[in-house]
């Protein structure tokens, strides 16, 4: 369970985060949508420890991220995380691309590190490029390289970064798809996204975010359909 | 008659023997100025991108200072100062240690450059998935980066080599002072500039193909 409590974040002098309290539990999927400049792609940061927060606390299972003694190394083996930009290592192999963390973090034989990447890239679909370099793939491709990166590590939960905002539209259905497989085999997700299609069919509760604060949260038909906050309403009405 | 002394005589195989043996001696002084000074370099530039102001303040002029006096002025005063703190060095080790400076210098502007080039994204990806500090500066930023700026530090390794050839203001035999000793007994600089230039040409060129093959399959 990911447990976040008046949580406040700065830049400098800007306040980004502005008291976010926010329960995560095991198997549930979450999107959080809203403007750009919201806080939301800052949340993600906050909950796996890339960023550091000024005030207020996050807890995944128990362990106090930003809490001085905490293994942060380790908790993030906890946390996968998917980007905007998906970030393959260009010098690795699809396959090798995912079997270094196993590897060098987890301490695998690379035999061992090898299985499990060829098993998460047939997982998400990309069975057949196994010794193929990143800059052979397509952006939908890279994206489901850097999901089954992720997944390598076996995540209790897994934070999705706007993960199809730069591609291509006629490539953003594949990882969407992917996406949803999770959430059908039971991954707790956290998805910062703009995809409101997806927000309402995939999610368990959306959270709409609006100038660093979470304005309204709750299932997707309440937010779809019966938006208490004029802000959620508004945002609603101009992204669709 | 009196026999007549002959100052100069032609130039035969031995002296190409000769000039191959001073070769030899350049390769060795510059691989071990570039090797050391490239470890060091990366060092540096590791400080360069971490230190921020501080680096800014300590480390960046000092490489500074080494990267704009013109290297013969650094091996004269090197040599003939190093005694006076007592540190008896002969040519070849003064030569060895200002040009190793000299690399790292160099080298630490493209090592920061390369760390730069991988970017914080990439970073944040490598550390999402539980790699430490220096598990993604080991498998993420050095191989990445390292391509990135390999054609840079290729560029700097052959103006070193080349650049080996001041060490011999300092009396060490490399290639262009033993060019110099046959040219005085020769008196044909024509010709034995062109075999040293050839011998520098041998020793550049499969450098920079080797160096050409790798981009080529890196590209990939």
């Amino acid at each position: 369970m990911i447990q976040i409590r008046d949580l406040h974040k700065y830049f400098g002098t800007l306040h980004v985060l502005k008291g976010i309290d926010l329960d995560v539990d095991k198997g549930e999927v979450l999107s959080v949508i809203g403007a750009s400049g919201s806080g939301k792609s800052t949340l993600l940061y906050c909950i796996n420890g890339l960023e550091p927060i000024q005030q207020g606390s996050v807890e995944v299972d128990g362990t106090d991220v930003h809490a001085k003694g905490t293994d942060i190394n380790k908790l993030r083996q906890q946390l996968g995380m998917v980007f905007q930009q998906w970030n393959s290592f260009p010098h690795l192999t699809a396959l090798e691309n995912v079997a270094l963390a196993p590897k060098i973090v987890k301490g695998k034989s690379k035999a061992e590190a090898r299985e499990i990447a060829a098993q998460q890239l047939k997982h998400v679909g990309l069975g057949e490029k196994l010794d193929v370099y990143p800059s052979a793939l397509s952006g939908g491709q890279q994206q489901r390289l850097a999901i089954a990166r992720a997944l390598a590590m076996e995540p209790e939960y897994m934070l999705f970064d706007e993960a199809t905002s730069a591609l291509d539209p006629e490539l953003v259905g594949e990882v969407l798809e992917t996406m949803r497989m999770l959430a059908e085999e039971g991954m707790t997700m956290i998805c910062v996204t703009h995809e409101m299609g997806f927000a309402r069919d995939v999610s368990d509760r959306v959270a709409f975010f609006h100038q660093g604060v979470m304005e309204e949260i709750g299932p997707p038909a309440q937010i779809f359909g019966d938006a208490q906050s004029e802000h959620t309403r508004k945002f609603l009405a101009n992204v669709r | 008659m009196e026999p007549t002394i002959s100052f100069f005589s032609g130039f035969t195989p031995n002296d190409l023997l000769f000039l191959g043996e001073a070769a030899l001696r350049t390769l060795w002084i510059s691989v071990l100025s570039i090797s050391i000074g490239t470890v060091l370099g990366v060092f540096f530039g590791w400080i360069l991108f971490e230190g921020k102001w501080a680096a800014a303040l300590t480390v960046a002029p000092v490489l500074d200072i080494f990267r704009s006096v013109p290297l013969i002025i650094q091996l004269v005063l090197f040599y003939n100062f190093a005694p006076i703190v007592g540190l008896n060095l002969d040519p070849f080790a003064s030569g060895v240690v200002i040009l190793t400076i000299y690399t790292a210098a160099l080298v630490a502007n493209v090592a920061r450059g390369g760390i730069e080039a991988v970017g914080t994204p990439m970073r944040r990806a490598a550390r999402s998935l539980g790699m430490s500090y220096w598990q993604d500066l080991r498998h993420v930023v050095l191989p990445i980066g390292g391509r990135a700026v390999f054609p840079a530090w290729v560029g700097v390794a052959l103006g070193v080599m080349k650049d080996s050839a001041l060490v011999s203001v300092l009396g060490y035999v490399e290639l262009l002072k033993a060019s110099q000793i046959l040219i005085t007994r020769t008196q044909e600089p024509f010709l034995i500039l062109s075999i040293a230039g050839a011998f520098y040409f041998a020793l550049s060129y499969p450098i920079s193909r080797y160096a050409a093959s790798l981009e080529k399959r890196w590209a990939q």
